[in-house]
């Protein structure tokens, strides 16, 4: 009985199940550089607006329009080079595996991520524009770890964990609001560049 | 014992391509023949047999529609074609036991 052909089928189906359902050619290194572009925006933001006043006391820093426009712009920057980057090395490593970058199940990746991001966006706009700037770092965690979680059953396992490292950190960020800064540090910085260390070590 | 095993493997199946469009049509809700022929790597007329004899026994179904003007075949798999995946699986397992 060829017992070998039948092993060789089920390795096949569960490779093409794997292969069909998820988009597996997330690049770890956009991750390491996405965060180490969010500890440059927190840099920047540290040095321009808040330096200077008690760490221990953000929340009774009071934020000048000028200062809030430097901060948006920082923060904007910030989107916008993550996004280049993470789009940059994804696109690299499509490429070098052969695969195409616009099939459905990056569509349904991308479908699933942004519910829960723009939804999140909105929010935070809303909370801008009556001046609550301290719950952004909190929402931001929150929304994005809520969006990973939601994605991640169209691509790497890791994601999952990754997201829901990011709405813990979210939280405690949304308790200890006056440590925003840091926390914001350590979600977007620092666990996603672990995170990423360990996707492009794995895959 | 095993006879009865061998009865459940489908001849259907027994190709590796036939195989591998079950494999990725039940896991998805449906993929278009683009999609099929990257993820298995064969060629346009490869592929098109394949999936013919699958729709021959009904196990397949496809619906045309038009993307930009081009028409696009989806595939999905039917229950009927679920339902023999399954059976197929599960006699190799209980070969392999």
């Amino acid at each position: 009985m060829d017992k070998e052909k039948y092993i060789e089928d089920l390795k096949e189906i569960k490779d093409i199940m794997h292969r069909s359902k998820r988009f597996i050619s997330l690049s770890g290194l956009s991750g390491v550089s996405t965060g180490v572009v969010a500890l440059i925006g927190v840099f920047l933001a540290y040095q321009i607006v808040f330096k200077g006043n008690d760490y221990l006391v953000h929340h009774a820093v009071g934020i000048s329009n000028e200062h809030l426009s430097y901060l948006l712009l920082i923060a904007t920057g910030t989107l916008v080079l993550s996004v280049w980057n993470a789009i940059f090395f994804t696109h690299r490593k499509t490429k070098k595996q052969n695969q195409s970058v616009w099939n459905i199940q990056t569509k349904q990746l991308l479908l699933n991520l942004l519910i829960p991001l723009i939804t999140g966006g909105i929010l935070c706009l809303l909370f801008l524009a009556k001046g609550f700037v301290g719950v952004l770092p909190p929402l931001t965690l929150l929304f994005y770890g809520l969006a990973l979680v939601n994605g991640s059953k169209y691509t790497l396992p890791e994601i999952r964990n990754l997201g829901l490292i990011e709405i813990l950190v979210g939280l405690i960020a949304f308790h200890l609001v006056e440590y925003g800064l840091f926390f914001w540090a350590l979600g977007f910085g620092l666990v996603q560049i672990i995170y990423g260390l360990i996707i492009q070590r794995k895959y | 014992m095993v006879k009865e095993i061998l009865k459940d493997l489908d001849k259907a199946f027994e190709n590796r391509i036939r195989l591998g469009i079950m494999s990725a049509l039940v896991v998805n809700d449906y993929l278009d023949f683009n999609a099929l022929k990257e993820l298995l790597e064969v060629t346009d007329g490869n592929l098109a047999s394949h999936l013919k004899a699958l729709e021959k026994s009904e196990y397949i179904t496809y619906k045309k529609e038009f993307l930009d003007r081009k028409p696009n075949t989806n595939y999905s798999a039917t229950d009927k074609g679920k339902e023999a995946f399954k059976k197929h699986i599960n006699a190799i397992e209980q070969l392999l036991k």
